[in-house]
C-alpha cells in the first residue's frame, strides 16, 4: 500500500507540474461550459421584422405592435408591395416579413377567417424556424385574449406546454451534454496520454520490472484522475445550477454516483486506448477521433438521434455519452430516480466492465 | 554459485525465432556481457530474465527463482535500467531516488540515509532539488544506474546503458559498474560497443538469435587470434553470414 501511495504521489506531481495538463484539467471545462452556455443557447432575440400590411386596420396594427414590443423582434419598416420582400431579404434589412391580406379585420368579423402570412429568410434555417415560431405564438396568444370580445362561431385553442424546460432554454440541453463531453474527454484523453507517455519515455519498462503489479501501475495512474474528474463534475454541476440556472430537481447523491460510474467508464476507456497505442500522439488521435467527434456528433448532444440514419442510430447506442446524457437530464431536469434510469445505468456498468476486461487482456498479452 | 541459469531458452514472435535454444549461466558477482548487433536478440533475453516477457520454452532460473512461476520474487531481487532513459524529467533528483526506493519497499529511514550517502558519492548534493530535465545527460545516466541499484538488488540488468553518452562519461559509468560488483551485485549488461566488452568478466556474443561464443574476453581474443573484441565479433558475425550463403 505504501509503495502504491508513493506512486500516486508521483502521478500528482506530474499533473501539478505541467501547466498544459493543468490547463486542460481545470481551464478547459470552465471555458467550455461558459462558451457553450452563452453561445450555443438556441434562443434568438432582436429579429428584424418588416411589415406588409394591405389592410392597415386597428387589428392588424395591434398585432404589429404586439410583435414589435415582444422583445424578440425589431421593427424594420413597412413594405408597399410583395416585390420588396426579396429586396429586404437580400439587403439584410429584415429576416422575416409579416403580411396582412386585404380587409383583414372585416374578414375576421364577417367570414371568421382571415389570413396572415409570415415569410422568413430561411438561408439561416434555424433562426428562420424560431422566428416563425415566435411570431405564431404571439399572434395566437393575441387572438386568444381577443376571443372573449370577438365571438366566433367556434374555436379550437391549442395550448402547449414544454415540460421540464418551459422556456425551451438551450442551456438546459447544453449543460448535461457538456458535462458528459468534458468528463469523457478529460478522463479518457488524459489517462491514455499519461500512460502512453510512460511508454514513450521508456519509464514504463522499469516500472514493469519492479515489484509493482500491472494493476497497481494502472490504478496508480488512474487514481489522481478519478479525484480530479470528480472535482470537475461537481464544478460543472455548480456552474450549471448557479450561473445558468439549470434546475437540479432530483437526488444529488444519485447524480454524483452516476457521474462517478461514468468517470470510471471513461477512465477504463482511457486505459484501453493507452494499451493499444505506444505514443502520446497516437493516444491523443484515437481519443480525439474515436471519442470526441462521435461524442459531439452522434450522441444526441447536439443533433437529435431520431433524425439520424438507422446505422448511425446504432452507432450512437455504442456511445457511453448517449446513455449518460439521458441519465443526468432525467435526474437534473425531471427528478427521476434510479427506478427510471436503471437500464441506462446497467448499460454504463456493462461498458465499464467490458473496457476494464479488454484493457487488462491487452496489458497481459503485451507481457506474454 | 550460479545466479542465473538458462537452459534451452527459446523465444518466438510468430514464426520469427528471436532466441534459438540459448544455454548459459551467470556466476554471482561477475559482470556478464551480452554482445551482438541490433536485432540479434539481446534485449529479448534480458526482458525474459526480468519477467517483462514470457519465454516460449526453456528452463530459466533467476536469483534462485523460476521465471514462469515466481516472477514477483524475481522482480524484488533485481534492478533494471532500460535502453531508453528511465528517470522522470519532471521530478527532482531526490524525488526520483525516493520514488523508486519506495516502489521497492525500502524503509523511510534507510532511504534517507542511503540517499545522502549516494548524493555525496556522486557529488550531486547541490542539485538534489533540481529537475532531471535540467541536469546534463551524463549525470542523468549515472543517476539512473544508481537508482537501479539503490535498493541493493542481487542482480542488475543494464540494457545498452551507455547509448548516446560521451566516451569520458562511459568510462566513469563503467567504473561505477565495477564499484557495484564490489558490493556483491551481479551485473548483466547488453551492449553493441565492442570496446565495452573488454570490461566484462565474461562475454556472450549473439548472432542471429544464437550464442555464437561465450568466454572471457582474453580467451575469446586468443581463440580467434584477434587484437580486440571488435575483431572477434566481426569474425563471428562474418562466419554466420557465410553459413547463410551456403
Amino acid at each position: 500500500m505504501k509503495r502504491f501511495l508513493g506512486f500516486v504521489r508521483k502521478e500528482f506531481r506530474h499533473i501539478f507540474r505541467d501547466p498544459r495538463t493543468l490547463g486542460i484539467l481545470f481551464g478547459l471545462p470552465v471555458v467550455m461550459i461558459v462558451l457553450f452556455g452563452y453561445v450555443v443557447s438556441s434562443d434568438v432575440k432582436d429579429i428584424r421584422i418588416a411589415i406588409l400590411d394591405h389592410s392597415k386596420d386597428p387589428t392588424s396594427r395591434e398585432i404589429v405592435r404586439k410583435i414589435t414590443s415582444s422583445g424578440y423582434f425589431i421593427y424594420a419598416g413597412d413594405l408597399q408591395s410583395e416585390k420588396e420582400i426579396a429586396e429586404v431579404f437580400e439587403s439584410g434589412e429584415a429576416k422575416i416579413v409579416l403580411m396582412f391580406g386585404q380587409d383583414f379585420e372585416t374578414r375576421i368579423k364577417t367570414e371568421s377567417t382571415a389570413s396572415i402570412r409570415l415569410v422568413a429568410d430561411a438561408s439561416d434555417a434555424n433562426s428562420a424556424q424560431l422566428a416563425v415560431n415566435y411570431a405564431q405564438a404571439i399572434i395566437s396568444s393575441y387572438f386568444l385574449s381577443k376571443s372573449e370580445e370577438i365571438s366566433l362561431p367556434w374555436q379550437i385553442n391549442v395550448k402547449s406546454r414544454m415540460m421540464y424546460n418551459e422556456e425551451l432554454s438551450g442551456v438546459y440541453m447544453v449543460v448535461p451534454g457538456l458535462m458528459a463531453l468534458i468528463l469523457i474527454l478529460i478522463s479518457a484523453l488524459m489517462t491514455s496520454v499519461t500512460i502512453a507517455r510512460e511508454k514513450e519515455f521508456g519509464t514504463m519498462e522499469p516500472l514493469l520490472a519492479s515489484p509493482l503489479k500491472a494493476i497497481e501501475i494502472i490504478l496508480g495512474k488512474v487514481t489522481p484522475y478519478v479525484l480530479l474528474s470528480f472535482v470537475n463534475a461537481v464544478t460543472i454541476i455548480l456552474l450549471g445550477v448557479f450561473v445558468f440556472h439549470v434546475p437540479l430537481v432530483g437526488s444529488i447523491a444519485l447524480l454524483l454516483a452516476e457521474s462517478m460510474l461514468y468517470i470510471t467508464l471513461s477512465l477504463s476507456i482511457g486505459v484501453f486506448i493507452s494499451a493499444v497505442s505506444n505514443t502520446q500522439q497516437s493516444a491523443m488521435m484515437i481519443s480525439m477521433f474515436g471519442l470526441m467527434l462521435p461524442t459531439i456528433l452522434i450522441s444526441g448532444f447536439i443533433f437529435p438521434i431520431e433524425n439520424m440514419p438507422t446505422i448511425l442510430q446504432w452507432f450512437s447506442a455504442l456511445m457511453p455519452v448517449r446513455w449518460f446524457i439521458i441519465i443526468i437530464k432525467g435526474i437534473m431536469l425531471k427528478g427521476t430516480g434510479l427506478a427510471f434510469v436503471w437500464k441506462e445505468t446497467l448499460i454504463l456498468l456493462g461498458m465499464t466492465l467490458f473496457f476494464i476486461l479488454m484493457a487488462v487482456r491487452r496489458f497481459k498479452t503485451r507481457l506474454e | 554459485m550460479d545466479i542465473i541459469r538458462v537452459k534451452d531458452l527459446v523465444k518466438k514472435f510468430g514464426s520469427f525465432v528471436a532466441n534459438d535454444h540459448l544455454t548459459f549461466h551467470v556466476e554471482e558477482g561477475e559482470i556478464f556481457g551480452f554482445l551482438g548487433a541490433n536485432g540479434a536478440g539481446k534485449t529479448t533475453v534480458m526482458r525474459i530474465l526480468c519477467g517483462l516477457s514470457a519465454p516460449t520454452s526453456g528452463e530459466i532460473m533467476v536469483a534462485g527463482y523460476n521465471v514462469y512461476k515466481e516472477r514477483e520474487k524475481i522482480k524484488q531481487n533485481i534492478g533494471y535500467m532500460s535502453q531508453k532513459f528511465s528517470l522522470y524529467e519532471d521530478l527532482t533528483v531526490s524525488e526520483n531516488i525516493r520514488l523508486y526506493a519506495g516502489i521497492y519497499g525500502m524503509r523511510k529511514k534507510e532511504i534517507l540515509n542511503r540517499e545522502d550517502e549516494l548524493l555525496e558519492r556522486l557529488k550531486m548534493e547541490e542539485i538534489k532539488n533540481k529537475f532531471i530535465r535540467d541536469i546534463p545527460l551524463g549525470w542523468r545516466q549515472k543517476l539512473a544506474f544508481s537508482v537501479a541499484i539503490f535498493h541493493q538488488p542481487r542482480i542488475v540488468f543494464l540494457d545498452e546503458p551507455t547509448g548516446g553518452v560521451d566516451p569520458i562519461t562511459r568510462r566513469q559509468f563503467w567504473e561505477m559498474i565495477h564499484e557495484a560488483t564490489k558490493e556483491g551485485i551481479t551485473v548483466f549488461v547488453t551492449t553493441h560497443y565492442m570496446d565495452e566488452a573488454e570490461y566484462c568478466d565474461r562475454v556472450t556474443i549473439m548472432v542471429d538469435g544464437r550464442i555464437a561464443d561465450l568466454d572471457t574476453p582474453r580467451k575469446l581474443k586468443e581463440k580467434y587470434n584477434a587484437k580486440n573484441m571488435n575483431e572477434v565479433f566481426l569474425k563471428l558475425a562474418r562466419k554466420a553470414k557465410n553459413g547463410d550463403d551456403k
